[in-house]
C-alpha cells in the first residue's frame, strides 16, 4: 500500500470537508484503486503520491479529480430489478392516476452516476406508459461528479456496461452502435437532464418530485448528514410521492414522521400525513 | 438450475462454466450446434442455453431457431453470448427465439444479472459491488 496512515487520515478529512463523505478506515484498497489512474496521468508513481501532492499544495483541479475518483460508483441498469417492477406495476400507475389533471410527472435520480438508473426509468416509461406522450415529464439526475455526469448526458455506454442488467429487447429498440459504444436514442436522451449537485450542500432549483430515488448513496455520509438529506428528500416530494432508498438502507432511527409502504417486496417511504 | 453452454471455443465454455458453477448451476457443454441438438434430442431439458453466434456448420441463430422447434424445450430460456453487438443483430437473435443477449467480453456479474432478467436466478442477489471475476 502506498497510502500511509497520515495520507489516509488526510484524505478522510478532506473528503469529509469537501463533500461530507465518510471514508471508512477499511477503505485503503479503494483509495489505491481509485487514485492510481490519477497517479499514472500525472506521472506520479503511486496513489500515495497523489495524496501527498494534495497535502502539499492547494490545487483545485487535483482536488476535483480526487473527489470525483473517490465518489464514482459502478452502476447497472434496472439495478436490483425488483424496485423497478414495483415502480412499473404500481407506483407509476398510481402517480398517473393522481397527476392526470395536471399531466405532469417528475422523477429524480439523486445519485445518478453515469445515468443508468435514470435511463432505465426513461426506457420503462417509454415502453410501458404511452399515455405520457402528452405529458410534461421531468426526469432529473444529479451527481457530485462532473465526469460521470458528462458521460450520463452523452448516453454512451461500453459493451461491459450494456451487459449489466439491460434487457436485450431494450438494446435492440433504443440503442445504436458507435464503434465500441452503445448510444441511447436521441429521443430518450432528450427526455432526461443531468445536473451537478452535492447532496450535502444546498439544493437549488429542484422541482417537487413524485418519485425520488436515493439509492446506495447515504452510506457515504455520517448520521447527521444522512438525517438532513433524508429530511430534505422527503420535503422534496409532492403530496403522495415516494422515496426509494437502497435495499439495505432505512430512515428509521434517523428521522421521525416517516411512513413506509411495501410494494411487491420493495419498501418506499413517504411523509406521514398528520 | 441446469445450463447448457454451446460454444466452439473450449476456453469460453470453460469461463462460462466456471461462472455458472460458482453460483451453483449445473453445467453441460456442447462444442457446436449438432452436439447441442444431439444432447437435447437424447432427453436433456436445460433451464437455460447459452449459445455462441459464430460456430462451424450451424450458427447460433440457426441453432436457436432449431431449439425453438422443440415443444419439450418450451420453458428453456436461451441467451446468446457473442461478440456480435449490433443492436440489429440482437433483434435478429430475439426474432429467432433468443430471450437474452450477452456481449463478449463480459463480467461474471453480468452473467448473473442476465439470468436474473430471465427469471432463472433469484432476485436480490446484487452482485454489482463484487470483484469482477469474469471473462474479459
Amino acid at each position: 500500500m502506498s497510502v500511509d496512515v497520515l495520507d489516509f487520515q488526510f484524505l478522510q478529512s478532506f473528503l469529509r470537508q469537501r463533500c461530507a463523505i465518510v471514508l471508512g478506515d477499511d477503505k485503503h484498497y479503494l483509495v489505491e484503486a481509485r487514485l492510481s489512474p490519477i497517479a499514472r496521468d500525472l506521472g506520479l508513481d503511486t496513489a500515495g503520491e497523489v495524496v501527498r501532492t494534495l497535502r502539499a499544495r492547494k490545487d483545485v483541479g487535483l482536488e476535483d479529480r480526487v473527489v470525483e475518483a473517490m465518489t464514482t460508483n459502478e452502476t447497472s441498469w434496472f439495478r436490483d430489478l425488483q424496485p423497478f417492477e414495483a415502480i412499473r406495476a404500481e407506483v407509476i400507475p398510481e402517480i398517473l392516476d393522481r397527476n392526470r389533471p395536471a399531466r405532469h410527472l417528475a422523477v429524480w435520480s439523486a445519485a445518478a452516476s453515469t445515468g443508468q438508473e435514470l435511463y432505465s426509468l426513461a426506457l420503462m416509461l417509454d415502453q410501458h406508459f404511452p399515455e405520457l406522450a402528452g405529458w410534461r415529464v421531468e426526469l432529473v439526475g444529479t451527481d457530485l461528479n462532473s465526469a460521470v455526469l458528462e458521460k450520463a448526458r452523452a448516453g454512451r455506454f461500453s459493451g461491459l456496461e450494456i451487459n449489466r442488467g439491460l434487457p436485450a429487447a431494450l438494446i435492440a429498440r433504443y440503442f445504436t452502435r458507435e464503434g465500441a459504444h452503445f448510444v441511447v436514442s436521441p429521443e430518450i436522451r432528450s427526455r432526461v437532464r443531468f445536473e451537478k449537485m452535492n447532496l450535502a450542500g444546498p439544493w437549488v432549483g429542484l422541482p417537487k418530485f413524485d418519485l425520488v430515488l436515493l439509492r446506495n448513496v447515504l452510506i457515504y455520509f455520517d448520521a447527521e448528514d444522512k438525517r438532513r438529506i433524508l429530511e430534505k428528500a422527503l420535503a422534496q416530494l409532492n403530496p403522495g410521492g415516494y422515496l426509494l432508498l437502497g435495499a439495505a438502507e432505512s430512515p428509521y432511527g434517523l428521522l421521525r414522521g416517516v411512513t413506509s409502504v411495501s410494494i411487491l417486496g420493495t419498501t418506499f417511504y413517504r411523509t406521514e400525513v398528520a | 438450475m441446469h445450463a447448457l453452454v454451446v460454444d466452439d471455443s473450449r476456453s469460453m465454455r470453460s469461463i462460462l462454466g466456471r461462472i455458472l458453477k460458482s453460483i451453483g448451476v449445473e453445467v453441460d457443454e456442447a462444442a457446436d450446434g449438432a452436439d447441442a441438438l444431439a444432447q437435447v434430442d437424447a432427453g436433456m431439458v436445460p433451464d437455460v442455453a447459452l449459445v455462441d453466434w459464430h460456430m462451424p456448420a450451424m450458427n447460433g441463430v440457426e441453432l436457436v431457431a432449431e431449439l425453438r422447434q422443440r415443444p419439450e424445450l418450451e420453458h428453456m430460456s436461451i441467451m446468446m453470448v457473442t461478440t456480435e453487438g449490433e443492436p440489429e443483430q440482437i433483434g435478429v437473435a430475439l426474432e429467432a427465439g433468443a430471450n437474452e443477449y450477452l456481449i463478449k467480453p463480459f463480467t461474471a456479474d453480468a452473467v448473473v444479472q442476465k439470468l436474473t432478467l430471465l427469471g432463472k436466478w433469484p432476485l436480490g442477489h446484487d452482485t454489482t459491488d463484487q470483484p469482477k471475476a469474469g471473462a474479459q
